[in-house]
This record gives C-alpha cells, structure tokens and sequence, in this order.
C-alpha cells in the first residue's frame, strides 16, 4: 500500500440532528416565512441538507419590529455586565456544541472539517468571548465617555465564513447595546439557524437577534429597511457599492468589506520553506474564499524559480477531496456559480498568455470542484492579477526591488490585506509603512484574532471589524438632549482624504476607525 | 535550483565546489549563512499542522509495524552490563512473543564497549554487512555511540580511537557526536574536518564502511538556523544520517527540528540526488507520537524515505507502547503493561 493514500477518516455525524425544514428566527421563535422556501445543498455531493425559508417584505417587517422592540424595551436597558454575560453565555454554548456546529459547517460549505473544527468554530467563540469582555467598558472603547449604540443593526453576510462572520457581526453589535437581524447567505444559512438555537438555549431576551434567510432581494429589502439604523455588510465589491448608493443620504451608519486582491510579497531573504507554507496558506486556505486570500504572488525574480519549484511539490501533497474527512485539505467550491466564475477567469488567464499549472488530483464525480492552481508569467495587466477571483487560483508575478514590490501591490482597485515575507525586520516596517492594504501579515498569512481590527482600504470597503475598533461601528458619542453636533462628527469617518489614509498604515487606519 | 554535475561527484569533491574552496571556517560560514534562515512560528506550525493528520485502520496498521521497523532500541546507561544488553538483543529479535509475525527492530544502539556482547547475542540474526532490506527475514544491525558520547568533548585522538574500537567490535553504524562548542563559536571548519576524519575511522579491515550517523544535539544548538546549519555541515562533510540528539540533554527529538532537518535532506537530494538518512532520538515514547513523525517523513521528503536506511527512531519505550496499540488493533481490545516484556 502507499502510505500517503491514507486511509479514510471521516468525523462521524452523530452529533448533528437537523430538521428537514428552517423557518425564520424572528423574535426569539421558528416561524414559517412567507416567501418561496428554498433548499441548501452539499456542495461536496450536491445532495440535499434542508429546505430553507424566504423571508419576503412583511417579514423583514416583522423582523425589524422584533428588533426594535427589543432594543426599546430590554437590550438598551440592560447594564453591560448584564450584556456582557449573555455574550459569555453564548460564547460557552459555542464551544459545548463546538464539533455540532464544525460539522453543519462543513456539510454546508464545503470547507474541511480540518478548517472548521481548528478555525472557524474556536474563532466563533474567541468573538464572543473578547465582546462578552468589551461589553462594560464602552467608556474605554474610543467614542468618548458614556457612548451610546445605535439602535437596530442589519447585518448581511457572505457564504465563505458563515457562522465565523455572523460572530464578527453580532459579538460587538450585541456588546454595543445594539439588536440585531442578521441575514446569511443564500448557500449557507444552515449554522445562523443552529446559532438561532443556541440563542433560545442561551435565553437571549426574544428580538435581541432575529435571523432572515433568503436570497440577495431579501438582503436588500433589509438594508433598505427605514426602521434600522445601521447596516453591516460583507461581500463583493458590487454589492457593497449598490448598499452604499442606497444607504446613501439616509442617515443610517454604514460599514462595508468588501473583495481584495492581496499581494503576497517574498523577498530573496525570505525564510523560503515557512514562506511557501505562507503561500499555500494565504490562497488555499479555505478553497481561497477568503476576501483577503494572498490571491498575487510576487516573488523577488532572483528566487522566483526555486520558490516556484517549491511550490508546486507543495502542493502535490496537498488533499482535495470529502470535506468531512480529517485529512482533507481543499474542499469542494460553495456553489455552481461560483464555479462557473473561477472557470471563466482561470480560463482567460491562459488566453491572456499565462501558464497554468495545477496539482495533481483526483476531482470527485459529483459536487463542485477546482484543483489548487497557480498561473506563472502573469503580468500585471492580467485580469487574473486584478480581478478577484475569490477561489483556489494563485497569480504570481515578479519584482526585481523593493520599490517595485510595493508599486505592483499597491496597483490594485482594492486594499484588504498584503503579506510580507523576509528575515529582515527593518524591511518588513519600511515595506509594511508604504502598503496600503487595511491588514499587512509578516512572515505569516491569513491569521485572525478577535483583538486585531480588520477591514480595508479603497474599494475593499471601510470600517473595522475586530478589536477596540470594532466596536466604533456599532457606537457614536454620547447623545446630550438638544445637540447634534457630537452625532454630526460621526461623518468625519467616511470622509476621511486618502492622503491621510496612507500616512501610518495600521495605526492610521486604527485611529480613523476609531473616531 | 537547477540539477548540476553534482551527483556525479565523489562526496569530498562535491563539498568543496558548493562550499567553493577549501573547508575553512571563512568558506564554510560565507556558505552555511547563504542557507535560507527558518521562521521558528512558521515551522513549528507546519509541524503542529502536520501533527493533526488522522491515521486511521489499514494506515494505522502499517505505520505500527513500519514503526517497528525503523526503531533503534537503545540502552545508553552507565550500569549497562553485558546481561542487559543480551536482554536487549532478545527483545529486538521478538518484539512480542505473543505475535510471532511482528517485525523486528531495525538495529540496537548500545555503548562502544558493549558492542561485543551486542554481536554476540545476535549471533545469526545479526544483519550481514550491506545487506539490504527485502533479503528474506530482516536481520538486525549494531549502532554504537562513539566520539566521547554524550558531550564530544575528548581530543580528536581519542574519539577516533573510540569509532575505530567500535567498529572494529562489528559495529555496523556509528553514531557520532559534533562537537557543540567549536559550531557555537563559529569554528565549523573543526567540526567539519572532524566528521571527515570519523567518517574515514569507519572503514573497516577489508575496505567497507560502518555506516555514520552525526548527532546535533539540537538542544544544545538552541536555534532552528543552527539545527539547519549543522545538518548541511554534517552533510556536506559526509554523514550517512543526521541525527537529533544524544537523549541526555532535554530537549531532545522534536517534531518541528525533525521537520526543519528533512527540509535539508530534501533539498540535499534535490541538489545532489543523494539520499541521506534522518534519526529523531530521545523523548519519542508513543506511538501517536511516532506516527507524527512517519507523517512528516512521507510528507516532506516521500515515503520512500520509510526504510531502515533513511529513517530511524532512537527510542527504547517507544517499543512498548507501539505493541500495545499493535495488540489493540488485533485482537480489538487494550491490554497492559504486563502483556509487553521488558527488555
């Protein structure tokens, strides 16, 4: 036998017990939505999971009068501490049911249990648990003393991080003192709807966090709401763009992260072999859903071959295959769509004249699939090198100094997040200082903490999420009867000049998120 | 890196056109300095990472018994007597006299002075000089510690004198120490001449050589840039094997040193097309342990790496616990400490 076919290890399903049909999570109970139901597929085997419910009009109506009713009548009542431990309830319940909600996720998403059960889900509850903390010490959060939430938030997530997004959400809005009604996505709305149980089992006071499913007109109908006051969103750059259109002149709060097109930067003093598990890591991770995936490779030309080399035999170890065994590396892709979409632009990659080459491996007869593949000899007028391609696809392209390896990363409509690799550290801050990019990795990639604000520049969107920064979206300075300048001062944050923007990197970006 | 005429050079020769000049300690620095450093976070979570692979019914069957296989059961005590070792010797021969069919152990490791009574007691089960695995019942092979072990720290004269006793004992493999101190203070070109002169030290009488295998003592070493600058010095000088530790100072084998030195045999390979050898010894004592290991060895070098001749684990308990979890996986139950001999 071959002692790298490993045996199958599948993590068993024991755990899980799901309904053949979800309703709408609105006021703290199931109820059928009065839209067309819709099922949620396994992308890894295209069978059918559960039907899942449509919110339409008079739902989301419900669901924002949950809300606000809610928010008058318990949540902006309550004390922090009393918010605070409902969020270490919520935070507690996560980690019990841990490897129930690794196994929704996977089955749902597509991504491996590997992700799930060591990222995602111990992410989840690291959310909650950093939130649970912030929750009575608002005062300390950076919007001066006292500071007052903002009512109703609407908050629209995407498919890529399903329940780990949902926590980014709702952990600092609940901690702010705001309610919520959330709406997954289409493809994974399974987990939301188990975190709806877990919210019963928690006894979160009924309309503190109400869940809506549906497609993307669901989602609209949401923001568009006139009874919330805040709108949260994470997903394309298109749609980010038609939210701020329509939050536009409202005098709803907005917050936006959006797509990136990160640039993974090795320099010839890079440490070579913990830099390509950098590489490997920064696009295929998470099938490369992920908006800030180091999708541009760009090697210093003196060691572009031998780093290429490296890559490659990689990533002939690397496993796609059944997400739900431990071994598997890359998973299945979330959807058709998105697919068809990684198809259209690898394939125009090789028309633009760039070389494609793919690992080795065996694609599964059903579900949907994409080898890790990386393009060599991309250019930076490719569309592969400026289109987010938001898949398992790597474009690499080469710098001679460090000059130019800041000019290529920064040519790029978005500004999510960069990697630095070198045994250099005075080099790593030069760099780092002139990269505008919202999040800059040394010497690693793709690491989360829920004490580390996130977020992008240019059209990867604005506001942080994450840390003490994070919690500004949901606040604004305390509110004195019969004055409206202190509110007003809120509209400083998105007009901030990108002059300014580029001046400090993190700290800036830290300091203008914090106003 | 491109494929050169390398691999066709004799081994001094092909060390001094890398090292591009003589062994000096300017040379060999200007060289081992041009390597690439190792980020200790990044490595030490490609280890974790690969640590987390589930190896499960048939794989878990055949890494047990590939286990066995590569294991250099070692005793390495001052009270080491030739009885001790003789009930070494039995254990290596049957693992488990409840299984006739488990493998036996790759070699025993014993002192240079205890290298008699190790030959002795094997008799004919003793594995014949450069026989190769696959040649019918496996036999098992002598490994002496040698070169003032554990601390290296003799003249020359006497640690060749002690390699040349060993081998002339019957030792098959060497296991030889560098001296920490000249690699800490920089004067590789010592260490390098030293390993060149124990090398030669392992021919024998009709011309064959015992085979060599360079203990680091990475934990004296203390970085992973110096655990990867003295796997391509030992190399480069000739080693058959690295080797981790001597198991007298803490901390001995560790995953991620294992892993930084396969990146050197992996890129030694790529370079030259020679294959060297890999031996974590010391603190590897389960079998969930072990199977980390064989992981890390299948994916980072190839698994053709697991045979005797390339990987090895220095261990003495390890045996034990990998028979028990051989005996769980046949007859589907645990059993106990007293259902595994001592040796």
């Amino acid at each position: 036998m071959k002692f790298l076919d490993y045996a199958p290890a599948p993590e068993s399903q024991a755990l899980l017990s799901l309904k053949s049909d979800y309703g709408l999570f609105i006021n703290g109970d199931f109820t059928a939505g009065r839209g067309t139901p819709f099922q949620t597929i396994n992308p890894a085997t295209e069978q059918q999971i559960a039907m899942i419910a449509t919110a339409n009009e008079a739902d989301v109506d419900d669901a924002v009068a949950a809300a606000r009713h809610a928010y008058d009548g318990v949540w902006s009542r309550l004390s922090g501490s009393d918010r605070g431990k409902y969020l270490f309830r919520i935070a507690r319940l996560v980690q019990e049911r841990a490897r129930e909600l690794a196994v929704a996720e996977t089955l749902d998403n597509g991504k491996p249990i590997k992700e799930t059960r060591d990222v995602d889900i111990p992410l989840v509850a690291a959310w909650f648990f950093y939130y649970a903390g912030w929750a009575d010490k608002l005062d300390h959060a950076g919007v001066g003393p006292n500071p007052a939430s903002l009512g109703v938030a609407a908050q629209v997530i995407p498919w890529n991080f399903p329940l780990m997004m949902l926590a980014w959400k709702i952990a600092p809005a609940l901690a702010a003192g705001n309610t919520v009604v959330l709406k997954p996505a289409e493809t994974t709305s399974l987990t939301a709807l188990l975190f709806a149980e877990i919210l019963q089992q928690a006894d979160l006071p009924a309309g503190v966090v109400n869940i809506i499913t549906g497609d993307g007109s669901t989602g609209a109908t949401l923001v568009n709401h006139p009874g919330v006051n805040k709108v949260a969103f994470t997903g394309s750059t298109a749609v980010g763009r038609a939210i701020a259109r329509s939050v536009a002149g409202t005098d709803k709060k907005l917050s936006l992260e959006l797509g990136g097109k990160g640039a993974n930067i090795v320099f010839d003093d890079a440490p070579i072999d913990q830099a390509v598990e950098g590489i490997v890591r920064g696009i295929f991770f998470n099938q490369g859903h992920v908006c800030c995936a180091g999708s541009r490779l760009l090697v210093q030309e003196s060691i572009h071959d031998d780093v290429i080399d490296r890559l490659k035999r990689r990533m002939q170890t690397l496993r796609l295959g059944d997400p739900l065994d431990k071994n598997t590396d890359i998973g299945a892709i979330n959807s058709a769509e998105q697919l068809a979409r990684i198809r259209e632009l690898s394939d125009l990659g090789e028309q633009e004249g760039a070389e494609r080459w793919s690992a080795d491996c065996v694609i599964p007869e059903n579900g949907f699939w994409f080898a890790p593949t990386i393009f060599t000899n991309v250019s930076t007028s490719h569309r592969i090198a400026r289109d987010e391609i938001f898949g398992p696809v790597l474009s690499v392209l080469t710098f001679r100094t460090p000059a130019e390896a800041i000019a290529k990363a920064n040519n790029t409509p978005y500004g999510l997040s960069a990697g630095i690799w070198s045994d250099k550290g005075s080099r790593i801050l030069a760099v780092a200082d002139k990269l505008r990019a919202g999040v800059i990795w040394a010497n690693t990639f793709n690491q989360f903490d829920p004490s580390s604000p996130f977020g992008g520049y240019k059209e990867s969107g604005y506001g942080r999420e994450g840390g003490r920064h994070g919690l500004a979206a949901y606040l604004k300075p305390a509110v004195r009867t019969g004055s409206r300048s202190i509110a007003a001062a809120d509209h400083r944050t998105l007009s901030v000049s990108k002059k300014s923007a580029s001046a400090g990197k993190k700290s800036a970006s830290a300091e203008k998120a914090a106003k | 890196m491109t494929q050169s005429p390398l691999a066709t050079y004799q081994p001094e020769q092909r060390a001094l056109a890398l090292i591009g000049g003589e062994a000096t300690d300017t040379n060999l620095r200007r060289y081992l300095q041009g390597i690439p450093g190792i980020d200790a976070v990044g490595l030490e979570a490609r280890a974790a990472d690969l640590g987390t692979r589930s190896i499960k019914t048939s794989s878990k069957r055949w890494a047990i018994d590939t286990i066995i296989g590569l294991i250099d059961l070692t005793t390495l005590e001052g009270a080491d007597t030739p009885g001790k070792v003789r009930s070494l010797v039995a254990k290596a021969l049957v693992p488990d006299p409840g299984d006739p069919g488990t493998p036996r152990v790759a070699a025993v490791c014993v002192y240079g002075d205890m290298v008699g009574a190790a030959v002795t007691a094997l008799g004919s089960a003793h594995a014949a000089a450069g026989e190769t695995e696959g040649s019918g019942v496996q036999g098992v092979r002598v490994a002496a510690v040698a070169t003032a072990f554990p601390s290296g720290r003799a003249s020359l004269a006497v640690k060749l004198a002690d390699v040349r006793d060993a081998v002339a004992a019957g030792a098959d493999e060497i296991d030889m120490v560098i001296d920490r101190g000249a690699f800490l203070a920089g004067r590789f070109g010592q260490v390098y001449d030293e390993i060149v002169a124990v090398k030669e030290a392992c021919r024998r009488a009709d011309g064959s050589m015992a085979h060599l295998k360079v203990i680091l003592e990475t934990g004296e070493l203390n970085t992973y840039d110096n655990v990867r600058r003295a796997s391509w010095l030992a190399i480069l000088a000739g080693g058959d094997f690295i080797k981790t530790s001597t198991g007298k100072v803490a901390p001995a084998a560790t995953l991620p040193v294992t892993l930084s030195m396969l990146e050197v045999v992996r890129d030694w390979h790529r370079l030259t097309g020679v294959r060297i050898g890999v031996k974590p010894a010391g603190g590897i004592r389960t079998s969930k342990d072990a199977i980390k290991y064989l992981v890390t060895v299948a994916e980072t070098v190839g698994e053709e790496w697991l045979t005797p001749h390339l990987f090895r684990f220095g261990a003495s308990s390890l045996l034990n616990d990998v028979l028990l979890q051989r005996q769980k996986m046949t007859t589907g139950h645990y059993s106990g400490p007293d259902y595994v001999t001592i040796d």
